[in-house]
């Protein structure tokens, strides 16, 4: 198969920016978290 | 949360098959070869993402009109997935272009309405986070995302309107244009798949701005205690 690196590197890429885009939406949203279980504890101490 | 899964699973599923579709369905192409396939996965992102542009318009009209937060959140998800699909087609455009045109980028009408439209939702990101202020941000943001759709039909027109370096279109290009039976149903499948994953990742970014929002309400309660 003739180009069979550039396909390889277009879809390699592509879903690669993907991926890294989802991986941000983790991570984001892993941060919210601790920030909510952070508030949890701060309103028990409160208590 | 196993609707969620069940979505992942769902959308990932398809562009596996989508995929392999591409590469043992789709027959190879005469003039192009073996890299022509890489219209599949190019072509369905870029429809992919100019339809998440065109729900991020909606959503952003929908905000001004009603106010409601949930269309702003609905916009910023758009706006995210849009701009990630447009950047897979800058980056899988000129791999393609470069042993087809033997060039990797020219300034034709396509290829810079296209990467206008990558900086306007950039833009579009951008000014939210210049803006403290969650009202006003998302007001300013729905009209300025109004604005930047204005640059969508413009993608649209391009290899219509004008006789550009970018292939004409070879759906809806009117007489003389078409694709093999085959790459055809290929070809839908791939915008299938890539239209349910895109609605996964909106769906994602739009349950993370929605938590987003939960968190600042308790912030400002913790804040007002």
């Amino acid at each position: 198969m003739k180009n069979l690196n550039s396909i390889f590197a277009a879809y390699m890429i592509g879903w690669g920016v993907f991926f890294l885009f989802f991986l941000s939406v983790v991570k984001r949203s892993a941060d919210l978290r601790d920030e909510v279980e952070r508030l949890k504890r701060s309103a028990f101490k409160e208590k | 949360m196993l609707r969620r899964i069940v979505f992942a699973v769902v959308a990932i599923g398809l562009v596996a098959c989508a995929t392999y579709a591409s590469f043992y369905v789709a027959p190879e192409e005469r003039t192009m070869g073996a890299i022509q396939r890489i219209f599949y996965f190019h072509a369905s992102t870029a429809w992919a993402g100019e339809t998440t542009f065109f729900v991020c318009f909606v959503a952003n009209l929908l905000y001004i009109w009603k106010r409601k937060p949930q269309y702003d959140w609905l916009g910023l998800a758009c706006a995210e997935v849009g701009a990630a699909c447009i950047t897979v087609v800058l980056v899988t455009g000129p791999i393609w272009a470069k042993p087809v045109w033997g060039i990797w980028w020219t300034w034709d009408a396509r290829l810079t309405s296209t990467f206008v439209l990558w900086i306007l939702y950039i833009c579009y990101l951008l000014l939210r986070t210049l803006l403290d202020e969650p009202e006003r941000r998302a007001l300013l943001s729905a009209l300025f995302g109004v604005f930047a759709f204005i640059d969508v039909p413009i993608v649209f027109g391009a290899i219509r309107w004008w006789r550009t370096q970018h292939p004409a279109p070879v759906i809806m290009g009117g007489p003389g244009s078409g694709l093999d039976p085959v790459m055809k149903k290929v070809f839908f499948f791939n915008v299938l798949a890539m239209h349910v994953f895109a609605g996964f990742l909106i769906a994602e970014r739009y349950y993370l701005e929605k938590t987003r929002h939960g968190v600042e309400l308790l912030q400002r309660e913790a804040e007002a205690r």
